[in-house]
């Protein structure tokens, strides 16, 4: 038995591995609920929430090597609460965990981190900046400025951030609907990273460049009972305009979607269910699961009709938590790179 | 014809030697007749009589018991044969001694179907072994054991019955009586009886006698 | 048909009651101490392997401290900051429970129960089976998860902490898969280094020598129950020729009476096995608190107090039992085939051994035996040291008939009175049809012999030894290097003898090796033993300038007095004395204080060894004075009993399998006998005819038992010496690493011997009260109804 396995059983009442993402959805009992009309305080909100029950700081980048190559990077800290609220040591309800990924064209390395709450070992300070796991970090004096690391067995980064732009609110001003039934959570983002530094691999260290996107997120609830899994694309396009959408599979087989238009400088238009589309084209099996990897996204309103392609089919995040996140081209009414995640296909 | 024997030749090895023992045996016996083999120690008597009763098989010449042909039938069909049509009694040890004397009269027939009881219960009360029907073998003595293995051969309603010197290990007047019993109840059931003995007396009781000698009928 | 067939084969056992319960008792005998002892070892085995399941121990690498056994919690968060993975482990002990913390969340090994019942795991609660959740309740909640291993209760590690009231940790669990980069250990937390899991003593393979005795109990058991089946099958198809003839001669085919005759014999021996089981279960039950208890005490190892029916050691000493009943019955088998139909139909005497097989048997047994000598010699380990066994042991039972017919021979012939002269010929004509019970009566009291010679040998040895090493009065443990020095003035003050003990673990000669710094001193010139030592080794070793080593690590280094050892990177000394030390698994070097605080600047003595006239007034002095727990001061005589009494418990295990092999050979006689006892009536007869009372030929029944039992006695001796000797100086040595002097106990012995002969005359008893009740018109029989 998977002790990773076990930990998910021990703290969420309702195993998010035997029920999907799904799980997601359920009951959130004591646990604060996000309401509509946020009013967010930085940096502030930047740290944790621990009356909410998960949470995560979710940061992925499109990079390029010296000869072109391109790569994509991910570093996601995760908070989960098996109770609201925070206590000393030991004690304290909150459990941190970590993924890291680094997609090649031909290659896909990820690992993960697990650590409970209290001691010290995780957790995300505020001011000045600091979200880390064992040595896992990502810091900075603000928001604007920061460093990131991470290491696995057999890959690992270090990597600099500058951001260029404002923070960016989805939803109703950060207030994100994920149901009908009204689930919702608390997301907004930073998509307006440049990001260089060196991706440890084993053929050697490869100096890289590139933009990335985070993403903040905290909720109680964020999906309904009928809904098994989403597939998220953010967007960077050339002309600097950037696109985030997701739609969430629904078990009546129905889709519920939710975009957000970036313009270059950041201003934002946000859309209701049903504005954004992304219909599969293609399927891959990978790691025993049929994926597709292979999309036409579609927003109307905003003439776009693209072709969404991952760079690596095979970005399969092997983890006590398997799900598909990597990097994709985009071609079609709009040209640029992106990341895709896909969860529930189990 | 209930038996009848062709040409049957038998030897015995010997450590050596081959030792013949019956060199050419005929003869046919009839339902309802009696008959005596006569010879001394070692003449093959025994062997004849073994023969007859599908329990050896004869190196040469053939033997027909009920109009089977012994030769053409295989170990079981032999078995069968001893169940239905055969029925035997030696000079001792012919009886199971952990089973009590019901059992063991009620045995043969019980082998190959229901035990006529009241057929049984006639042989028992003439044979006069209705007081010894719990007991054990061993509790019996040596007349009243023959006795009832005569009871039994007689209760599995046999074709033919060989007995090889059954009286052999009584004194005069028990073998006299169970003689007596046992030519009764062939008379009555149409049996034919072929019955080995050196006696003189006994043989002249029967239908017919033969005299084994040196392998060959005189 | 098949109903009567049955009916009649069916009917000998309930007219020969003895001979059913002889085939039954002989096949539950067979199966019961073999599946006992299965019992007991699968119990152990399951009980070890939940312990290495539950806590990993010997899968992962640890990091544990240099000195001492706590981590603070800070280095824990510091080392998986710097990009060590390693999981936090608290490991202590509560009212004799061994209390285990652990962090689900970093742990590497998963606590399986858990998965089936998740509502009811809390931070708050602890995992123990039902047996440890009883003495734990008190403390704090417990669910009882039978896959916990016995002795061990476990926790959430913040949940342990507080029950315990600390704050640190024991040891850390280092994971597979590290991250590429990783600063050095010795950068993060210097105080600790690293145990490879492969130099963790498994439990398992300490213990196996101790569970191979028991085996060896149970096969010895199990093969003289076999010849008892042997022999009652043997029996019954004599006895019931006669009526397989008469049946046959009825006409039931061949094929239907032998598929019955199996039918019938493997029936009765599914249920003879079966009981046999169920005897099993209760030795085991019976054995086990005592073997717990050995095992706790000699290897640390804690197995479950309670006994489970698992299939493993059940179905094991069925498909035996029903393998061995299936090889008698095949012979037998195979003789009907052969019979021909009108063979007699009277039981033929026992089958009479001729001279010709006595030969074979007597060239296959020196043979054997012979080559006991080179296979010793050139052979080496514990499988070596099993077949040298087997040849010593087959040899010896091949080589007794052969051997007890020799013996009568040459006595007989100086034999002159006529009874005796009848006596020895009848006593030689029966020993075919003894034999196989004489064998077993052998086996059983060599076995007695060796073992209890092994057994005595090892506690002679280690009380000899505990003298040696538990000289000073008192042993005091402290835990900081200023209670250390503080005890140290404090004695030196009053002019007291002080032995400061420092240790470290190391690697030496690629092996882990407790390193110890001693201060030489009239201590250990008085009291310390060596098995081997150079000319004035104490004075070598106080000047530095050598070491000493302990048995068991000479033998695995393969180094020994004069042979260098290469202490330190810098430091290569002479080993100038071997010291036994006897139950100890780990190797040991030891050179001076002086010495080992040059290697080890940092180490402290954490252990003191202190002579005094009033050890209770010192103690409380110490205690009272430095602050020293009274816990932590130990009376030498405290440990010596505590040693002792380790001890009696395997003694009372080991008598009680006494008692038992030999319960079992003294069965085996009285089945022989019994079954001989019929078929000697018409040996009997003439005898009694020509003068003899039944009276008497009963006693002469009797003294034959005992006096065969006796001859067998004496030459049990003799092997059961050579199986000491194999047990001590090849299987021990192989098993534990030290070789144990062989010390003779012929009290002992003599106890044995009496015993053999009560068994045997207790065996004859019936035969000879039963022959002497024979009626006569049953002698007389044989005259009238023999042909």
């Amino acid at each position: 038995m998977n002790v990773k396995i076990l930990f998910l059983i021990f703290f969420w009442p309702l195993s998010v591995v035997a029920q999907g993402f799904s799980d997601l959805g359920s009951r959130a009992d004591g646990f604060a609920n996000p309401e509509l009309n946020p009013t967010f305080s930085f940096p502030t909100d930047h740290g944790p929430h621990p009356e909410y029950r998960i949470e995560w700081w979710y940061l992925t980048a499109n990079l390029n090597g010296p000869d072109g190559t391109a790569y994509g990077l991910q570093w996601t800290l995760f908070r989960t609460g098996l109770r609201p609220g925070e206590a000393p040591g030991w004690l304290s309800p909150q459990v941190w965990f970590a993924h890291a990924a680094v997609t090649t064209p031909d290659q896909h390395f990820a690992t993960e981190r697990f650590a409970r709450g209290g001691i010290g070992q995780a957790g995300v300070e505020a001011t000045p900046f600091r979200a880390w796991i064992d040595e896992w970090v990502l810091e900075g004096e603000d928001f604007q400025k920061m460093a990131l690391t991470a290491n696995g067995p057999n890959f690992g980064y270090d990597m600099s951030l500058q951001a260029n732009g404002p923070l960016v609110f989805h939803g109703d001003k950060g207030y994100s609907v994920k149901s009908e039934q009204g689930q919702a959570s608390y997301y907004y983002s930073q998509p307006f990273f440049t990001i260089d530094g060196t991706l440890k691999l084993p053929t050697g260290n490869v100096e890289v460049s590139g933009h990335a996107w985070l993403d903040r997120e905290w909720s109680s609830q964020p999906l309904s009972d009928d809904q098994s899994g989403w597939d998220w694309f953010s967007l960077s396009f050339v002309d600097g305009a950037k696109l985030m959408g997701f739609q969430l599979r629904q078990t009546d087989g129905s889709l519920y979607s939710s975009s957000t238009w970036i313009t270059p400088d950041g201003s934002t238009s946000s859309y209701p269910n049903g504005a954004f589309s992304a219909i599969p084209l293609n399927n891959k099996t990978t790691k025993d699961r049929n994926l597709p990897i292979q999309w036409r996204v579609t927003l109307p309103d905003k003439n776009v009709d693209i072709i969404v392609t991952a760079q690596n089919p095979d970005a399969w995040m092997e983890l006590s938590i398997p799900y598909w996140e990597g990097p994709v081209n985009v071609l079609g009414s709009h040209i640029g790179q992106g990341y895709l995640e896909m969860t529930g296909y189990e | 014809m209930v038996l009848r024997l062709e040409g049957v030749k038998k030897s015995f090895r010997n450590s050596e030697e081959l030792v013949p023992v019956l060199q050419g045996v005929s003869f046919d016996l009839e339902a309802g007749h009696t008959l005596a083999l006569r010879g001394e120690s070692g003449s093959g008597k025994s062997t004849l009589l073994h023969i007859a009763g599908a329990l050896e098989a004869a190196d040469a010449g053939r033997v027909w018991v009920s109009g089977k042909e012994l030769s053409q039938l295989d170990d079981g069909a032999r078995a069968q044969l001893r169940r239905t049509d055969i029925a035997l009694v030696f000079q001792q040890f012919n009886l199971i001694p952990s089973l009590t004397v019901a059992a063991n009269i009620a045995f043969q027939s019980a082998l190959s179907g229901t035990p006529d009881l009241v057929h049984i219960k006639q042989i028992v009360s003439s044979l006069g072994l209705l007081e010894q029907m719990q007991k054990y073998p061993e509790a019996l003595s040596g007349g009243q054991q023959q006795r009832v293995a005569i009871a039994r051969a007689i209760a599995a309603k046999p074709k033919l019955m060989l007995a090889d010197e059954p009286t052999g290990n009584l004194d005069e007047a028990t073998a006299e009586n169970v003689l007596d019993q046992m030519l009764k109840l062939v008379a009555q059931t149409g049996t034919a009886l072929m019955i080995v003995t050196h006696s003189k007396n006994i043989a002249a009781r029967m239908n017919r006698q033969l005299h084994l000698c040196n392998g060959f009928l005189v | 048909m098949t109903t009567w067939c049955l009916r009649a084969l069916l009917s000998h056992w309930w007219r020969n009651p003895v001979q059913l319960f002889a085939y039954l008792a002989g096949l539950a005998l067979a199966t019961a101490l073999w599946s006992g002892v299965q019992a007991i070892n699968s119990e152990a085995r399951a009980s070890y392997d939940a312990a290495a399941k539950t806590l990993g121990e010997g899968q992962y690498d640890l990091l544990i401290p240099k000195q001492g056994n706590r981590i603070p919690q800070d280095v824990y968060v510091l080392l998986r900051k710097s990009g060590w993975l390693v999981s936090p482990v608290i490991d202590a002990r509560i009212n004799d429970v061994r209390l285990f913390g652990i962090d689900l969340v970093t742990s590497a090994t998963g606590l399986p129960n858990l998965a089936k019942e998740p509502s009811g795991i809390t931070y708050d609660t602890l995992l123990a089976n039902e047996e440890t959740a009883l003495k734990v309740a008190m403390l704090a909640n417990v669910t009882v998860d039978t896959s916990i291993a016995p002795g061990i209760a476990i926790g959430d590690i913040g949940l342990v902490q507080r029950m315990l009231k600390r704050d640190d940790l024991t040891h850390l669990i280092l994971l597979p898969n590290q991250p590429i980069t990783q600063p050095s250990l010795s950068m993060i937390a210097p105080n600790l280094r690293v145990q490879s899991a492969h130099t963790v003593t498994n439990v398992a393979q300490l213990t196996s020598s101790f569970h191979l005795n028991l085996t060896a109990f149970g096969l010895l058991s199990f093969a003289v129950g076999l010849f008892i089946v042997n022999s009652t099958i043997g029996l019954a198809f004599e006895q019931r020729r006669g009526m397989i003839r008469t049946i046959r001669s009825l006409g039931v085919p061949m094929r239907t009476l032998i598929s019955l005759i199996t039918l019938e014999m493997m029936t009765l021996a599914v249920i003879g096995a079966g009981f046999g089981i169920a005897l099993g279960y209760f030795i085991a039950a019976f054995l086990l608190p005592d073997v717990a208890a050995t095992l706790k005490g000699l290897y640390g190892a804690q197995i479950s107090g309670t006994l489970e029916l698992r299939a493993s050691w059940w179905l094991s000493g069925m498909i035996l039992a029903l393998i061995g009943t299936a090889l008698a019955l095949s012979s037998r088998i195979w003789q009907i085939i052969q019979m021909p139909l009108l063979a007699s139909a009277k039981p033929r005497a026992w089958v009479i051994a001729t001279g010709s097989r006595f030969r074979l048997q007597l060239i296959i047994a020196i043979t054997l035996l012979f080559s006991t000598v080179p296979l010793a010699l050139i052979l080496e380990g514990l499988l070596a040291g099993f077949i040298l066994l087997g040849c010593l042991l087959v040899g010896a039972a091949l080589a007794l008939p052969p051997l007890l017919g020799g013996i009568l021979t040459v006595v007989q012939k100086y034999t002159v009175a006529p009874v005796w002269v009848w006596f020895w010929a009848d006593t030689r004509q029966q020993l075919p049809g003894l034999s196989l019970a004489l064998i077993a009566l052998l086996l059983a009291v060599a076995a007695n012999i060796g073992v209890s010679t092994m057994v005595s040998s090892f506690r002679q040895t280690f009380i000899e030894f505990l003298d040696q090493r538990l000289a000073p009065e008192l042993f005091v443990e402290v835990e900081t290097a200023n209670q250390s020095a503080a005890l140290e003035i404090f004695l030196m003050n009053r002019q007291i003898e002080v032995l400061p003990l420092l240790t470290t673990q190391v690697v030496i000669a690629d092996l882990p090796v407790d390193l110890y710094g001693i201060r030489v001193g009239q201590t250990y010139r008085n009291n310390w033993i060596f098995l081997d030592n150079t000319l004035n080794a104490w004075d070598i070793i106080e000047s530095g300038k050598a070491v000493v080593v302990n048995e068991q690590f000479a033998r695995r280094a393969d180094l020994w007095v004069g042979n260098l050892v290469q202490v330190n990177r810098d430091l290569i000394l002479p080993i100038a004395g071997v010291v036994g030390d006897y139950g100890n698994p780990q190797g040991q070097v030891i050179i001076t204080e002086r010495t080992f605080k040059d290697l080890y600047p940092n180490l402290y003595a954490s252990k003191f060894g202190v002579r005094t006239q009033d050890a209770s007034f010192l103690r409380t002095q110490i205690v009272n004075t430095l602050g020293i727990k009274n816990n932590a001061i130990i009376n030498q005589v405290g440990i010596k009993a505590l040693s002792l009494e380790v001890f009696e418990r395997t003694f009372v295990v080991t008598s009680a399998l006494n008692v038992l092999t030999l319960g079992v050979a003294s069965f085996a006689i009285l089945m022989s006998l019994l079954t001989l006892a019929d078929l000697r009536v018409p040996q009997l007869a003439p005898v009694w005819a020509l003068g003899l009372t039944r009276r008497r030929l009963a006693w002469l029944e009797l003294l034959r038992a005992v006096l065969l039992a006796g001859i067998v006695f004496v030459c049990a001796i003799p092997m059961g010496l050579a199986l000491a000797w194999i047990l001590l100086t090849i299987i021990n040595v192989e098993a534990f690493g030290w070789q144990l002097p062989m010390y003779l106990f012929p009290l002992k012995y003599l106890e044995l011997g009496g015993y053999a002969l009560i068994a045997a005359f207790l065996a004859a008893m019936w035969p000879a009260v039963r022959l002497m009740r024979t009626p006569p018109s049953t002698l007389l029989r044989v005259f009238a109804s023999e042909r």
